[in-house]
């Protein structure tokens, strides 16, 4: 009776996009805010799924649809929410709107305003269908319950995320892109293999009914056979060491809104089908290959760590962060108990709200500083960019694991998994992978910490901080002792831009010939400045957070700081479902 | 009542939020000195928080008093349980309590907490960062009062290790110099590598009671097999070791002082350190179940007290002198709680948690007026700084353990509890003589670098000059004779229970022990008296010889630490990041381009030659006949 919502998230952005290729020219003055809206609506049925969604039994597919979709095949259109697929389906539908709030509410000039129309093509009308798309993918994943039809939304992401890259990225696009794109193919090829090798097994593709079977009519053999070739395909994506080299070069390449979708989502549909389907499905099979999953997670962990630590560029070096982060994700997952499941869930969900939000950051500075080279930065961000610099502090602190925000619990319960592990599997070993997760944990903190003290501390050497020049007026987020989480007038004045005959005012003074032209000529309401860049592009202004960037940055510090204060929130609805998943292990 | 540890809690957590968000409106007003204005609300926002917590702690413990001390049968504790939160194994109860142990330590955070906020408006009064700064002092002290208050091991887990990041952002609060910000990382990765051994320690605990609740895991504690215990607390003693800055990870506590000195008096004296003994006495049975545990306890004790009070004797840095005596005092703790009293060592607490942070609080006043650290550039201050000269002169005293002050009552309760552990008790012999002969010693050597300090500062020519502008990572340098009235209040407050406190478990004082104890601090003492009388000029740590080099470096321990272990793990780093690009990455490009060149291969086939075309269409349909024929 309430299978009309997931069928509408997914058909508001897939209407969205089709609606941008029927009429191309219409919408065109309205591009920014069709993005925002499309995704708005699409948040907002989040949001009533999240509301509506009966707590009390959380194990339970609520809001399930189930139709034939191919029958000649037995392939159904079996859409549901559990309390695993709830949170990541909230997390994608949030991420996805603020990347449409990040890109539609600054002004012409601000960082990363990608929906802007300006020499060169940036292309806005295929950007939102892009977004749109990926969108439809992402949601979709989470929402399937057919094997199939998982694996058909499963790469329908990959193809959007393709552009996204190739299309909106850096100097090395191209490379990255490709190797994206073929990387992850690859992956999934050998994931349908599996997915196959069970269809022929059991004759169905219900994943509701094959989780319910516990892996019944499959010897363990196979059971084996199938775990390996769907783990392969997900621990591609997730991503698990050593399959992982694709991710830095997608992240360093991506724009801003890829890299966010990226690290806060995509990875997560990797780790969302060893908890949906690898680890239910397969149970005998997954506690066979468990103490490989969890060897390999660990050094994933370590690996991670070090490679972060020896690292120079900001971007790359949260991109091999995820790979860190989610081995603890994986660690959880191998080992086979309801505490470390959920503390891989918790840390999954946690990773996409803190690393989309480093990459956010890591977007902004790259933005601001025309690079994300850490010596080239020069440090002294809290001197120069004090807003931009505490929220990297803070998400930073996040991202490496402090009780109180989000990134903590996941990796405790993960680690507390490790100590009792479940039945059957080798304790010792276990024991050893908890103590090395261990020590990861103190090699994240390193990293990060190194990190901020080359980025944010230390007197600035490039950017040389002038005394306050209000240009007039003293509105904005950009003076020094003010903190913008409460400045409304400074988002008016980020919204000032609004309004289509300022934008077409900026147009003329966006080429990069007049772009120094385009700075003098700042309208009256504009930000104070607050350093100029040295050599860079020749006096270049930076400029502190935006009223646009707050707009789309609170909502996940908001979120970080809910669960990390409040883990129940979460655990609660992961635990009766984990429960059910494991019902064969436990 | 039973929502005051709650409440004690909440209130410099809200303070913290409220100080971050809101001290920092309006902005823009104040453009000629930066944020005056805003520096005053931040310090109300911070002060009356504080305050207020003070008030329930004081409440909580009004009726318990000094029972703990006195070893008196518990009383119930006070508190409630918030709810629980399911993990899918062992659940997690957010309890926040009150007992006997908790209500005293809860006094002390919060009043040492709050002279320091009252002294920090005077001593950070132009700093543009000061509402940042007082926001971050209220966290750590609700983080502290977390650990106090928390019944249930992972609460307090999760204040344990805010507290490090509390440090980590107020000692590195003046990051313009990159020193203090790698003072920073290294008080935070330093304790964070002995809370992930705390945590495994809480993980084995909670694992074997089947809860984390702190009643129910000391209720299992005796059905616990011995091995359990050993190992749980040994993970413990990790944490115990970063958070308490023992031997062998103290070296962050020394370079922690490049932070302001009231937050020197803050780790030193309230929160941070004394957590680490704090968690001890609270979860003391299990430790008595574990007497190896005791034996590494007391050795690292008995190294870090002598070991710590000779660095401290060499040092020229009036800061560092303090903090390698923070280091050997509690180690003293530490030694009383190996050798088997709890009420002793939680007695030492808190008499040098009143006398540390009066020192600290003195020292910054000092440092104030002559705007350096070093020793060398002070002299002669008795004049300068009466009130200082007094109450420093007190702290120093109690420091020493000399009578009256607080400091001589609870060390002699530690001696006493040394000396009885050489006859029965749970050391090991060895181990309880060489604790018994460390304590004595250093009693000696606390009784010289304390003598040694204050002669120094306050005696003596006076060598100020006054530097003409501030370095970085001190105080502005500042005319006036006495420190402003919110740093003397606080100093002249705290110098109370520096002296009286000792009086407040009962008076029970050993003869014996005391008169040895009492001798051999003045021994200390008259020698360094002897060499400074000699040549005032001079600095008596030369009685100290060639061994001089040695102490004033901290005996090499971080040169070794950087070769053993930050050497490496950075050589690692940069050779996964090359086997990274190499190897793994290389295997992916490798197939990349394998997978052209075979396609190079075949594409030699389609050279556009339409005879070779031909020909290969003739091969295969001749291959084909050739087969059927064959195997029909």
């Amino acid at each position: 009776m309430t299978g009309w919502l997931p069928v509408a998230l997914l058909a508001v952005p897939l209407l969205g996009a089709l609606l941008l290729l029927v009429s191309p020219t219409v919408l065109r003055p309205w591009l920014r805010v069709y993005g925002l809206v499309v995704s708005g609506v699409a948040l907002v049925l989040a949001v009533v799924m999240v509301a509506t969604f009966d707590y009390g039994q959380a194990a339970r597919p609520q809001f399930a649809i189930d139709r034939e979709w191919i029958p000649g095949l037995g392939i159904h259109f079996h859409l549901a929410v559990d309390g695993i697929s709830l949170p990541l389906i909230a997390l994608t539908a949030l991420l996805t709107f603020l990347c449409f709030v990040y890109l539609s509410w600054g002004d012409a000039r601000g960082p990363g305003q990608l929906l802007r129309p300006r020499a060169g093509g940036a292309r806005p009308r295929a950007l939102v269908f892009t977004l749109l798309v990926l969108e439809v993918g992402m949601i979709g994943t989470f929402l399937a319950l057919d094997l199939l039809l998982f694996f058909v939304f499963f790469e329908i992401v990959l193809i959007p995320m393709y552009f996204l890259i190739a299309i909106w990225g850096g100097k090395g696009r191209r490379g990255a892109s490709i190797k994206f794109i073929l990387y992850t193919l690859l992956g999934s090829v050998v994931m349908l293999l599996g997915l196959l090798l069970v269809w022929a097994r059991t004759g169905t593709l219900d994943i509701v009914a094959l989780g319910q079977a516990h892996g019944a009519g499959m010897p363990r053999a196979v059971q084996i056979l199938a775990f390996v070739a769907i783990g392969v395909g997900l621990a591609v994506k997730t991503p698990m060491w050593p399959l992982h080299t694709w991710l830095p070069d997608a992240h360093t390449e991506a724009p801003t809104v890829g890299s966010v979708l990226l690290a806060g989502v995509l990875l997560k549909m990797g780790t969302y089908g060893f908890a949906r389907i690898a680890i239910p499905v397969l149970p005998e099979g997954a506690a066979a290959v468990a103490p490989w999953l969890g060897a390999f997670a660990v050094v994933g962990i370590v690996y991670g760590a070090l490679a972060c630590l020896a690292q120079r560029d900001l971007k790359r070096m949260i991109a091999y962060s995820s790979v860190g982060h989610m081995g603890f994700v994986l660690l959880g997952f191998a080992t086979l108990t309801t505490v470390g499941v959920n503390g891989a869930l918790f840390a999954n969900v946690a990773h996409g709200l803190i690393t989309g939000l480093l990459f956010f950051l890591a977007g902004a500075i790259k933005e601001r500083y025309g690079t994300a080279d850490m010596r080239a930065l020069g440090g002294g961000m809290l001197a120069t960019l004090p807003h931009l610099g505490s929220v990297l502090t803070f998400a930073a602190i996040a991202s490496l694991g402090v009780p109180g925000l989000a990134g903590f619990w996941g990796e405790m319960l993960s680690l507390f998994g490790a100590f009792q592990p479940a039945a059957g599997l080798p304790r010792g070993l276990f024991l050893t992978f908890m103590v090395i997760g261990g020590l990861g944990a103190v090699l994240t903190a390193a990293y990060f910490l190194v990190m901020l003290s080359r980025v944010t501390h230390g007197r600035p050497e490039r950017a040389q901080a002038i005394p306050a020049v209000a240009r007039s007026g003293a509105s904005g987020v950009g003076g020094w002792p003010s903190d913008g989480s409460a400045s409304p007038d400074s988002e008016r004045s980020g919204w000032a831009g609004e309004s289509p005959d300022s934008e077409r005012a900026a147009w003329p003074g966006e080429s990069p010939d007049s772009e120094q032209a385009a700075w003098a000529g700042e309208p009256p309401d504009s930000e104070r400045v607050t350093g100029t860049i040295e050599g860079g592009a020749g006096g270049r202004v930076l400029r502190d957070i935006q009223g646009y960037e707050f707009a789309a940055w609170v909502p996940l510090i908001v979120l970080i700081l809910l669960f990390g204060l409040w883990p129940k929130l979460l655990l609660s609805l992961t635990t009766p479902a984990v429960q059910t998943l494991l019902g064969a292990l436990s | 009542m039973t929502v005051f540890p709650l409440l004690a809690v909440v209130l410099p957590f809200v303070a913290a939020f409220a100080g971050l968000l809101l001290s920092r409106r309006p902005h823009g007003r104040t453009e000629s000195r930066p944020g005056s204005a805003a520096n005053t609300r931040a310090a109300w926002i911070a002060v009356v928080p504080t305050a207020a917590a003070a008030v329930l702690a004081l409440w909580l413990a009004w009726a318990p008093g000094f029972a703990f001390i006195e070893d008196a049968t518990p009383g119930p504790a006070v508190g409630r349980t918030y709810g629980t939160i399911g993990t899918g194994a062992v659940p997690i109860s957010l309890t926040l309590q009150a007992d006997d142990l908790s209500a005293i330590l809860g006094v002390l955070v919060t009043l040492v907490a709050l002279a320091v906020q009252v002294y920090s408006v005077g001593y950070l009064h132009d700093d543009p960062r000061y509402p940042s700064y007082s926001a971050f002092i209220s966290l750590f002290t609700s983080a502290m009062l977390l650990v106090v208050y928390a019944g249930d091991l992972l609460v307090l887990y999760v204040g344990w290790e805010v507290m490090g990041l509390c440090s980590y952002l107020l000692i590195g609060h003046w990051w313009e110099d990159k020193a203090n910000s790698r003072a920073a990382i290294k008080a935070f990765l330093v304790t964070r590598l002995g809370d992930v051994g705390f945590l495994f320690g809480i993980f084995v605990l909670g694992g074997a009671a089947g809860s984390f609740r702190i009643s129910e895991v000391l209720a299992k504690v005796p059905e616990m097999s011995t091995g359990t215990l050993v190992t749980a607390t040994m993970l413990l003693l990790a944490g115990v070791a970063g958070k308490s800055a023992q031997v062998p990870l103290h070296t962050w506590l020394p370079d922690a002082m490049a932070g302001p000195t009231p937050i020197s008096a803050l780790i030193h004296a309230a929160t941070m350190v004394a957590a680490g003994i704090f968690i001890v006495a609270r979860l003391f049975p299990a430790f008595q179940g574990a007497r190896p545990t005791l034996d590494v306890l007391a050795v690292m004790a008995a190294l870090g007290m002598l070991g710590a009070a000779l660095a401290a004797l060499a040092q020229d840095d009036l800061k560092r002198v303090l903090a390698y005596s923070t280091i050997s005092q509690l180690s003293y703790m530490a030694g009383g709680l190996a050798a088997g009293s709890d009420n002793a060592a939680i007695f030492h607490l808190l008499t040098h948690g009143a006398f540390k942070a009066l020192l600290f609080l003195c020292a910054g006043a000092v440092i104030h007026h002559v705007g350096s650290n070093l020793m060398s550039q002070m002299g002669g201050l008795r004049r300068a700084l009466p009130v200082t000269f007094v109450t420093m002169t007190i702290g120093f005293a109690a420091l020493a353990g000399l009578p009256p002050a607080s400091g001589f009552f609870s060390k002699d309760e530690l001696l006493l509890t040394m000396d009885r552990a050489l006859s029965g008790g749970g050391l090991t012999d060895a181990a309880a003589l060489l604790l018994y002969g460390c304590a004595l010693a250093t009693v000696a050597v606390t009784g010289a670098y304390a003598t040694r300090a204050w002669l120094r500062t306050f005696f003596g020519a006076a060598r100020v000059v006054a530097l003409p502008e501030p370095e970085p990572g001190t105080a502005h340098v500042v005319d006036i004779r006495e420190a402003p009235r919110t740093m003397l209040v606080p100093i002249v407050l705290l110098s109370v229970p520096a002296v009286l406190l000792g009086f407040a478990g009962g008076l029970h004082v050993e003869l014996g022990v005391a008169a040895i104890s009492v001798v051999l601090a003045l021994l200390g003492a008259g020698v360094v008296y002897a060499f400074w009388r000699s040549d005032p000029l001079a600095d008596p740590a030369r009685l100290l010889g060639p061994l001089r080099v040695p102490c004033e470096r901290a005996f090499y321990v971080d040169g070794v630490y950087a070769a053993l272990f930050v050497r490496p793990v950075l050589v690692l780093a940069r050779l996964v990041v090359r086997t990274d690009d190499v190897v793994v990455d290389g295997a992916v490009r490798g197939s990349g381009r394998s997978a052209q060149g075979l396609s190079g291969l075949l594409r030699l086939a389609q050279n556009g030659n339409v005879q070779l075309y031909v020909s290969g269409v003739l091969a295969g349909v001749l291959l084909i006949v050739v087969g059927a024929v064959v195997f029909a």
